[in-house]
């Protein structure tokens, strides 16, 4: 049974499939916000099945090893973490201590292997992009970090399956100031780990010719295509667990999990649509001086009570 | 047909070169992605880099100093690939023809390096947005 979790359903499969859904329904957001009409549901499907038809390219001057490497392991953990977050949101009473640290961990590896495989490709212009992303990177991942410890805090347990029996009962985070807040700062976090447009710094097309990605091609770039889809479903999911608790498989919370889920997604992707993108010291100074007081914030508030 | 020639079918990513174009052909080629036309709707995008297209539209009459540019992203990019020739100058140097610093149509320029290589004529001048739609479906029948 847990095996079938682990690779069917929440796990691999069901990951990756809602993941190129979301990736089509992000899309269709995007064109009907330009009042266009937009791809069909398959999308997601046919592009990442072109990518792996087409020849792969490993450029001469970079490092083959890390370059072959960084995609699989950014993919692997994406799943992993996927994999993770929807079996302790269906069974609580099976996640251990601490597996909120774990995910922090691993929700940033997939970052890591983008600089990684980056700046192994031996293009200065993917060089920039990825030191654009180590910068992009350090700045995000501290209000993030706070905000996590914070709701921790709260509900006096490090484990996932602790912080939903907390919101359980006594109703879901998001219900409170300091949830309030909370929820704000870790949305803008989660829109720069996806690297989606106020924050696309280190992908940045105009300017960069699509930096970080550059020198991919064929099913190298369909890995992280599929990785970038995988944490566009688990970046919500994890939204979802931590301030509105969790996924609840009983009667109607199925629906109410389906509608929590299009519309974070739906928030995230007008973020997206509506905002051009920052520069690197403008991302830096807004998650430094402005969401991390922020986040501190919420972490007084709700230690207060609030 | 296999399923992954119905993929490469449904998902064109395409490449912009501009072989030292007048623009005209490159506004009209941003027609395409307006809410009038919308060529999302067959999963056509418009990428970045090369390495990540599936098919080239290059602009303009290709002369010496564009020639071994054009070449060098035309073998970046990765098997399957068409090219698109668009306008009068891409397919058959238009009033620059005899011109001294011109390198030939398009088609000739590929055909150079890749006698495979399957190449698309989009006529006009600049073509219609209904003229590169039609192109692009022709395209796609013929692989």
């Amino acid at each position: 049974m847990i095996i079938f979790n682990y690779l069917v359903f929440p796990g691999f499969l069901f990951a990756i499939i809602i993941g190129l859904l979301t990736v089509w329904y992000d899309r269709k957001i995007t064109a009907r916000v330009q009042w266009r009409v937009g791809p069909p549901w398959y999308q997601g499907f046919a592009d990442i099945l072109k990518l792996f038809a087409k020849e792969t390219f490993i450029p001469a001057t970079a490092k083959r090893t890390g370059f072959v490497l960084a995609p699989f392991i950014g993919f692997s953990t994406a799943l992993l973490v996927a994999a993770m977050l929807g079996v302790a949101g269906l069974y609580p009473k099976m996640s251990f201590t601490g597996d909120i640290i774990v995910l922090w961990y691993l929700l940033m590896i997939p970052s890591i292997a983008i600089i990684f495989g980056s700046s192994a490709s031996g293009n200065p212009i993917s060089q920039v992009g990825s030191s654009r992303e180590m910068k992009l990177f350090m700045s995000y991942e501290l209000p993030f970090v706070i905000i996590l410890f914070s709701i921790a805090a709260k509900a006096h347990s490090l484990s996932i399956g602790g912080i939903i029996e907390y919101q359980r009962a006594n109703g879901a985070n998001l219900w409170s100031l300091s949830g309030i807040i909370g929820f704000v700062v870790a949305i803008i976090s989660t829109q720069a780990k996806l690297g989606l447009v106020p924050f696309d710094i280190p992908e940045a097309e105009g300017e960069l010719a699509s930096g970080i990605m550059l020198e991919y091609s064929g099913s190298l770039l369909a890995i992280f295509k599929l990785m970038k889809a995988l944490l566009l479903y688990t970046l919500p999911l994890f939204l979802i667990t931590v301030f509105l608790g969790g996924m609840n498989l009983q009667g109607f919370g199925i629906l109410w999990f389906i509608i929590e889920y299009l519309l974070i997604v739906f928030i995230i992707s007008l973020i997206r649509n509506t905002n051009p993108r920052l520069r690197i010291d403008q991302a830096m100074n807004l998650f430094w001086a402005i969401l991390t007081p922020l986040a501190i914030l919420s972490g007084i508030l709700s230690y207060v009570g609030l | 047909m296999s399923l992954k020639m119905k993929a490469f079918k449904k998902s064109i990513w395409v490449y912009h070169i501009a072989c030292s174009p007048c623009n005209n052909c490159d506004i009209e080629i941003l027609d395409l992605l307006t809410p009038r036309f919308d060529v999302e709707r067959f999963g056509i995008l418009l990428v970045g880099s090369p390495r990540h297209a599936d098919a080239l539209l290059v602009t303009g009459m290709v002369n010496r100093l564009t020639k071994p540019r054009l070449i060098e992203v035309y073998l970046q990019t990765p098997k399957p690939r068409v090219v698109f020739a668009f306008g009068s100058c891409g397919i058959s140097t238009g009033i620059f023809a005899g011109g001294y610093n011109t390198e030939g149509p398009i088609d000739k320029v590929i055909h150079e390096v890749d006698p495979e290589g399957i190449v698309v004529y989009v006529p006009g001048c600049p073509p219609k947005p209904e003229a590169m739609i039609d192109a692009i479906v022709k395209a796609l029948k013929a692989l």
